[in-house]
């Protein structure tokens, strides 16, 4: 294949050539219009790298994307009124949301919970609806119980709220109404602190219960404050490391890397066994006198140990980007600087800093978005005061069950990340990230 | 045609060989049963498993999951893989699973070997220890423990108001991460008689109260989450006081000499058991009837102070093996310890949980 | 950088201070690794240095911790699982994140950034969303609680550290080497092994060893999709740590931290043969 000049290249579509009538198209060697011939080539290449990539980008998608997607499906997913409550909650459509449905709708209801006491999987759609409105667990499943044995009543409506008055309340109607349709917006409410009144209006929780927008928010706080303590140790490090002849630093690079290559529990494990009351800070303290015995520093589990530990296990990720951006200034600037006049804090505050903003940028908002969606150590060390939000979507996902708000409070979290990356982005290049 | 014929009889012929295999092999898998871990999955050891396995061969593997023992099985369910033969659990736990489908209901007379005089199982148990999915097998108590060495001699706590005195009972507390139990202790400290503390945590009033209650300490309390936590926090003397499970105390009292103290004065006592897993029955009927009869009950009460489940176990709770210390004063049903207890109210808990989990956590988090 | 002749006075004690500061930061970052080292040989079941540790007194030292740990049954099942699950999803990372980073260098390679964002994701969104997804999708295809299940997660988190490093290597690879190879009748497949293999060598091990760590340090995913046979090393630390510290757990981090040392060496003299090979070592 040979190529001409691209400065000889005439495009006849490209309106370059004059008026002068057709030229003949320029022929690659094997006689074909060179233009196709390259777009021919251009395409095999193409789709050669296309072709390489694409068994990851498969991959990624099954073990990567589709897990993603489920946990969005799962934050918005309400089926259980659907599928385990069939009958209830298509007979419940006809209803106006104004005082009782009519005993058709209470006559469904009994036979759903019959049938559902048989298939057993009344349980799901209880714990479903006691999110929505507390005491529904045993409303259901006491009076599927009630009624297991009992044939036709005269009325379903009566017997029911005999048995429990939690049917005669419209509240719970509205409820069922609203979960039957599907899906619901309920869980990402609750993960933004609020919820449906009686009236079934969207209000903010009472201020008893509201709990994750205040997280959220000391959540993004503590990770601004974590990248700012990574940004004030790791500047001068990176600095001295910049400026050391290669023999040293590669050395002293070796202490940067060595707590990244360290596992993370050990890491935590460290700070526990160096922070806790009896451990060997306060032991120090206490034997040279600074603390008393009985009154040692509660330096961990609380916001104190997540910030310590955090900031450890972060600072090289602000270091190596700081590290190779300032390697690629000449320190030439800074003599020019200083041979001009200006003294060593001038010449460094107008002339180099500014030089480093682009490192400090890609450091920051890197340790920024690995601190937010951290989970391990802040649950480790972080005792009360110093939990993150992700401790909640563990705690949902492991302990409460309730699987949906979890999904809805990662989805939040998600979309959060995903926006710094995309900033990260911009300023850095995902291709131009480095390790070590 | 006739290699086809050939061919799917080989089929057949390996297939019906790998079942062969896989039913001798599963003759000799271990049986995996989830507990509590430490020194309550160690009383299981000594009482059940050992000698299970001396009888039958069968290994026992014990996985230490109750404390997420609900998630992990509807978590196995989910993934139709499940792992878990035997699980022992809270009765609330088991309700809603069992309302879910994802243990076996449970035919108690038929599964489980009746007492030694002849009285049928479902007549054995103390009451509530049998539900549809669920068979108990013993009685603990959520209690608050403190350690002895952070009091003088003459002014050491002995009442449950005395966690909330910090005037004069000062240092660090520990309790359990939820509300479950600590807002019962809250009323119970603030003077609410027994019988109408379940009543008054229905109403706003009522909660108020507990959580105010609870305001007074929050400063100084640490929350733990594991049931190993707070003897470990007691002996550090990370903490004065803790509330625990008491079969965890005692086991620290006996076993490593702690001077840690029980406060008998409104304890929590419930129900702890065992639950089958779906499509388990199996696997785990032998276990199940094996380590619910009166003989292995009653030898767990030799290990670790919780009170046997079953009635005709009562009378044969000696002394602590290792020690040879007598039980009977360490168990939560002990005439004395029993005075002022306070029995959980799990359809209370299974209403309100979720209710009040996110009120707790607003609370702690403020 | 030495104080140069001009400084001021202020300069040198600045000069001096500033290497003291940084001294400080470096003891923050390494210090932590190496205070657990002689705590794991306290014969006390302490979490601290006890007295007699202290004045060197031998008695005050023990192998006790390392000995639990090499007899305890749930610790060796551990670590052979984290190896197990490690081995596998490494090798896959790695093959899989080379032959993308091949295509990926390769500068007809069209919305490249846009494909890169991809597949370095899994490292940026956080470890709980990934394993909560994952708990969701793989339950749902019953690969969940399985080993299987375990190592194709650990694989995707694994990918983006073998796709930096290997494209970061292939960045600096003089792409006329493969036709001067072609034009000396290499066939591709010789030209792969001959040529490009030997060059990006250095790159793919150091992306297999970072690989390899992320799944041998990891905890999240594993909490959420492993059954109790796939219990990895982390878990049982993880559990540990919540619970209480028994100095069994200080033995482990020993151990691993020796093992990240290795680690980090052997990487370190990849990258240094790397960049002699490619002739940009500056010196």
């Amino acid at each position: 294949m040979s190529v001409s000049m691209p400065g000889s290249q005439t495009n006849p579509e490209s309106g370059v050539v004059g008026s002068g009538g057709a030229t003949a198209p320029l022929l690659a060697a094997d006689g074909r219009p060179l233009k196709v011939s390259l777009r021919r080539a251009m395409f095999k290449n193409k789709a050669r790298a296309l072709l390489l990539v694409s068994p990851l980008l498969i991959f990624l998608f099954v073990a990567f994307v589709m897990p993603i997607f489920s946990m969005l499906t799962r934050s918005v997913e309400s089926n259980e009124v659907i599928t385990l409550l069939p009958n209830t909650a298509m007979a419940v459509q006809a209803w106006d949301g104004e005082g009782l449905p009519d005993e058709l709708t209470f006559a469904a209801l009994a036979g759903d919970l019959k049938q559902g006491q048989i298939d057993r999987n009344l349980g799901r759609v209880a714990s479903r609806l006691n999110y929505e409105y507390s005491g529904m667990r045993s409303t259901i499943t006491g009076t599927a119980r009630r009624i297991t044995n009992l044939e036709n009543p005269e009325s379903w409506k009566e017997t029911l709220i005999d048995i429990n008055s939690n049917w005669a309340d419209t509240g719970v109607w509205r409820v069922i109404k609203r979960e039957s349709s599907g899906y619901t917006l309920s869980y990402y409410l609750a993960a933004m602190d609020m919820r449906y009144d009686e009236e079934g209006k969207i209000v903010r929780q009472p201020e008893t219960r509201r709990v994750y927008v205040d997280l959220m928010i000391k959540t993004l706080w503590m990770s601004i404050l974590i990248t700012f303590m990574c940004f004030i140790l790791g500047y001068p490090v990176a600095f001295l490391l910049a400026s050391l002849p290669l023999s040293t630093s590669n050395l002293l690079m070796m202490m940067v890397l060595l707590p990244f290559w360290t596992s993370l529990l050990v890491r935590t494990t460290s700070w526990i066994a160096i922070l806790q009351s009896q451990g060997v800070l306060n032991n120090i303290l206490v034997a040279i006198g600074v603390v008393d015995d009985n009154n040692r520093l509660q330096l961990i589990y609380n916001q104190i140990g997540t910030i310590v530990a955090m900031t450890h296990i972060l600072l090289p990720f602000m270091i190596l980007p700081l590290y190779s951006v300032m390697k690629s200034i000449s320190p030439s600037y800074m003599r020019a600087a200083r041979s001009m006049g200006a003294t060593g804090y001038t010449a460094f505050r107008r002339v180099y800093f500014p030089q480093t903003l682009p490192g400090i940028g890609a450091g920051a908002i890197l340790v920024f978005i690995l601190a937010i969606g951290y989970y391990i150590t802040p649950a480790l060390v972080g005792g009360e005061s110093g939990r993150f939000i992700t401790n909640f979507i563990a705690y949902h996902m492991q302990v409460s069950l309730n699987w949906g708000l979890a999904a809805a409070i990662a989805s939040i979290l998600l979309g959060a990340v995903i926006m710094l990356y995309l900033l990260y982005n911009r300023i850095v290049g995902s291709d131009n990230l480095k390790l070590g | 045609m006739k290699k086809s014929f050939r061919k799917s009889a080989l089929t057949a012929a390996v297939m019906l060989g790998t079942l062969g295999v896989v039913s001798a092999a599963q003759a000799q898998q271990p049986l995996n049963v989830v507990s509590w871990g430490g020194a309550y999955t160690m009383s299981q050891e000594e009482a059940y498993s050992k000698p299970w396995t001396e009888k039958t061969g069968q290994r026992i593997v014990n996985i230490d999951r109750s404390a997420t023992g609900l998630a992990g099985l509807r978590a196995q369910v989910e993934a139709g893989n499940v792992t878990w033969d035997l699980v022992d659990m809270l009765p609330a736990d088991a309700k809603i699973a069992c309302a879910e489908g994802l243990i076996e209901i449970l035919d108690h007379d038929e599964l489980l070997s009746p007492a030694p005089d002849g009285t049928p199982a479902s007549q054995d148990f103390v009451p509530g220890a049998l539900d549809e999915c669920f068979v108990a097998t013993i009685v603990y108590s959520n209690i608050v423990a403190f350690n002895t060495e952070m009091f003088p001699a003459d002014k050491q706590p002995s009442k449950i108001a005395d966690i909330f005195d910090l005037e004069n009972y000062p240092g660090m507390r520990s309790l359990q991460r939820r509300p479950i139990n600590n807002l019962e202790w809250a009323l119970l400290a603030d003077g609410v008689p027994h019988d109408e503390v379940y009543e008054m945590l229905t109403t706003e009033a009522g909660l108020e109260r507990a959580f105010a209650k609870l305001d007074t300490i929050k400063d100084n309390t640490i929350w733990w989450s594991e049931g190993a936590q707070p003897p470990q926090l007691l002996a550090d003397k990370e903490v004065a006081f803790a509330s625990a499970y008491n079969g965890r105390i005692f086991d620290a009292q006996v076993n490593e000499n702690q001077p840690f103290e029980i406060i008998w004065d409104g304890q929590v006592f419930e129900l702890d058991g065992w639950v089958v897993p779906r499509g388990k029955m199996d696997v785990a009927k032998d276990f199940l009837r094996f380590s619910t009869d009166t003989e292995r009950n009653a030898a767990q009460a030799s290990y670790i102070s919780y009170g046997p489940a079953r009635m005709s176990a009562a009378g044969l709770v000696g002394q602590h093996i290792p020690t040879g210390i007598e039980m009977t004063p360490h168990m939560p049903t002990y005439e004395p310890n029993f005075a002022t207890a306070l029995p959980k109210d799990d359809e209370f808990w299974a209403d309100y949980q979720d209710e009040l989990n996110e009120r707790f956590d607003a609370w702690l988090a403020n | 950088m030495a104080v140069p002749a001009y400084a001021t006075p202020a300069e040198r004690v600045w000069y001096y201070a500033f290497r003291i500061i940084c001294g400080l930061i470096f003891c923050f970052l390494v210090g932590p690794l190496f205070i657990i080292i002689p705590l794991s040989f306290n014969a006390e079941p302490y979490f601290s240095f006890t007295q007699k540790m202290l004045t060197l007194d031998p008695e005050g030292f023990s192998l006790r911790w390392y000995q639990d740990f090499f007899t305890s049954a749930a610790w060796l099942h551990s670590i052979k699982n984290s190896i197990i699950i490690a081995v596998a999803s490494t090798i896959l990372a790695t093959v899989l994140g080379t032959i993308a980073a091949l295509g990926l260098s390769s500068r007809f390679m069209p919305y490249r950034s846009v494909v890169m964002a991809i597949l370095i994701s899994p490292m940026i969104v956080p470890v709980i969303i990934s394993g909560a997804g994952m708990f969701f999708f793989f339950s749902s295809i019953g690969i969940a609680q399985t080993y299987l299940g375990v190592i194709l997660a650990h694989t995707a988190l694994g990918i983006p550290f073998v796709v930096i490093t290997v494209t970061a290597t292939l960045t600096g690879f003089d792409q006329s080497l493969i036709r001067a190879a072609a034009s000396m009748g290499a066939n591709p497949t010789t030209t792969f092994f001959k040529v490009i293999l030997p060059l990006v060598l250095p790159g793919v091990i150091s992306g297999a060893l970072f690989a390899f760590a992320t799944s041998f340090d990891e905890v999240v995913v594993v909490l959420f999709i492993s059954g109790p046979a796939q219990s990895t090393m982390p878990i049982q630390m993880w559990s540990g740590i919540r619970e209480s510290i028994s100095p069994t757990i200080l033995a482990v981090a020993t151990i691993l931290v020796l093992l990240s040392i290795a680690m980090l060496t052997t990487v370190e003299l990849l990258r240094r043969r790397s960049e002699k090979i490619r002739g940009i070592s500056p010196g």
